[in-house]
Parts: C-alpha cells; structure tokens; sequence
C-alpha cells in the first residue's frame, strides 16, 4: 500500500521527471538513501514503470493530427479485432483505444498537411474492415497533455 | 525543421520507450561513443522534437480504474468565453488531458476516476458546472495503445 510520503514523491516527480534523486531528497527533507529505497519499492511493485520521452510530432513536420471516432459493425464477430490489427498497419497512426459507448475505437492519426491527410484518409483508413461509421475530430490545440494524476 | 537520420530515428524509439536510459548505454547500442550520443540527444530536444519526459505511473496500481473521454460543446458560443472555460477545465485535477477540436464537439477531454461513482461526482460536481458547458458525451476507455507512428 501506498503511504504520504509515496504519494508526494510520485506527486513532485509528475511535476518534474527530470528532477535529480538529491534535489528530490532535499526537497521531501529525506537522506537520499532513504529516497532511493522508496523509489526501489515503488519500481519493484509496478506503480512507477519509468519515464518515457515525448515526441513532439509537429517539430518532426507533422502539422495535423486528426482523432477518427469509429463505429464498427458489431455483426461481424471478428470485427474489433481485424480492425485494429490492420490499424496496426498505418504508420501514421499513433494512437488505438477502444471504448464502452457510442464510439467503439478511435485511432489518432497524423499527417504532413491536409493533402497528406487526405490520402491516408481515402487510401488506408476508409479501406479499414468492419467500419460502420466514422467521424472526425480536427486537432486545433492541445490545452492540458501532462497527463497526470490526482495523486 | 532537422533532418533525421536511422540512429536519430533509434534513439528517439528507445528514448520513448524508456527516458531514463543514459548516453553511455544508449551509445554502447548504437555504436556511437557517448559524447556523440549525448550530441544528439541535445539536437533532438533543442529541436522540440523531445519535448520533454513524463512519468510512467500505473494508474490501476494507484486505485485509478477508470478513465472516461468526454466530448463536450460549449452551449452559448460567442457569449462564453473560451479562456473562461479552458482555465477552468484545466483545473480540474481528475482531467488529464484537454484538447481543442473542430467537429461535432469543441473539447476533448481525458478525465481519471477511481470507479464509476467516483467519475460521476466529477461529472456533475465538476464538469457539468464548468461556465458555458453544454452536450457532453462520454466513452468508457476499455483499452489504449501508443503507436511509434512514422518512427515505427
């Protein structure tokens, strides 16, 4: 279980991924060998899995990012499943969730510009099996991404 | 906008896998000495294209079992605000994630519950009293998987 003190380590380290294990120290007002056994235990138990660099995809040239809400045909017994694995394939596809709701799959999808788009769009995307319906979501701004939880 | 080559595109793929790895190890994979790797980390972030890091938390583990997408549209559009909304909904430690979108919805947002009756306190506590609110639509996240996309 999780105490206090694991809590405002996770908290200070979603704020700050970079921060150093004696900066972190220093600030909780821990040693640090008693910092690093906590961060062992946390990684041990499987609550703290690493950190992860993020790819900015507009500094590396791709200007739209496009959601795609899918609906598929649910008569189809294979459907989620060949949807996706064929998904897979695009490579500009960056993103696959499923959900419980209206919208079944959504796909994040990027592209150059809006003729790149396009021909992904007819090309690979509307030639995916099983869908039913589709709607798109243009991308305009990105107001909150840190992604981090209420701890 | 810097061209890339394969071992930038190598890089970029461990890196965002696991950022913690350092130039030394990285180099040692790559067949580059770990000045050279450190180089072009530093390129790579100077150029924005790594934009930073972010923790790896499992969410379940952390009694986290529900994340929701919520489509909302503004109601009043013209008389509200949008910085008015934006800094409200960005506020909201239970949202994650707040994106601005053109379609049938004009936010997008990412929100974090414990379980389900937790999520509707958000809802209706939070959400739904944010200033100009109008349809909201929520899908249940059953699964999720980041692609590398054209790093792949």
């Amino acid at each position: 279980m999780l105490d206090d003190l694991d809590r405002r380590i996770l908290r200070l380290m979603q704020q700050d991924p970079t921060v150093s294990v004696p900066e972190l120290a220093e600030r909780l007002s821990l040693t640090a060998s008693r910092l690093t056994r906590r961060l062992d235990k946390l990684q041990t138990s499987g609550v703290l899995r690493g950190q992860k660099a993020v790819i900015d995809w507009r500094a590396l040239g791709y200007a739209v990012e496009v959601s795609l809400r899918v609906t598929l045909d649910k008569t189809q017994t294979r459907a989620f499943d060949e949807f996706i694995e064929a998904a897979r394939d695009i490579p500009e596809v960056i993103e696959i969730q499923t959900f419980l709701g209206r919208v079944d799959v959504r796909l994040s999808v990027i592209a150059r510009d809006m003729p790149h788009y396009q021909q992904i769009y007819r090309a690979r995307i509307l030639t995916l099996p099983h869908i039913s319906d589709i709607e798109a979501l243009m991308h305009v701004a990105r107001i909150k991404s840190d992604e981090s939880l209420p701890l | 906008m810097i061209d890339l080559d394969d071992i930038d595109r190598d890089l970029l793929r461990a890196l965002s896998r696991d950022a913690s790895q350092s130039a030394g190890a990285l180099g040692r994979r790559f067949g580059l000495s770990q000045p050279a790797t450190w180089r072009r980390i530093k390129r790579l972030q100077q150029a924005g294209i790594i934009a930073g890091r972010t923790l790896d938390l499992d969410a379940e583990k952390l009694g986290f079992g529900v994340t929701v997408f919520l489509g909302v549209k503004l109601a009043t559009k013209g008389r509200v605000s949008l910085d008015d909304f934006e800094r409200a909904v960005t506020a909201i430690p239970e949202v994650q994630t707040v994106e601005h979108v053109l379609g049938m919805y004009d936010y997008r947002l990412r929100v974090v519950a414990r379980d389900l009756s937790d999520f509707e306190r958000v809802l209706r506590r939070r959400v739904m009293t944010l200033p100009g609110v109008g349809d909201v639509e929520a899908n249940v996240l059953l699964s999720e998987e980041r692609r590398l996309g054209p790093l792949g």
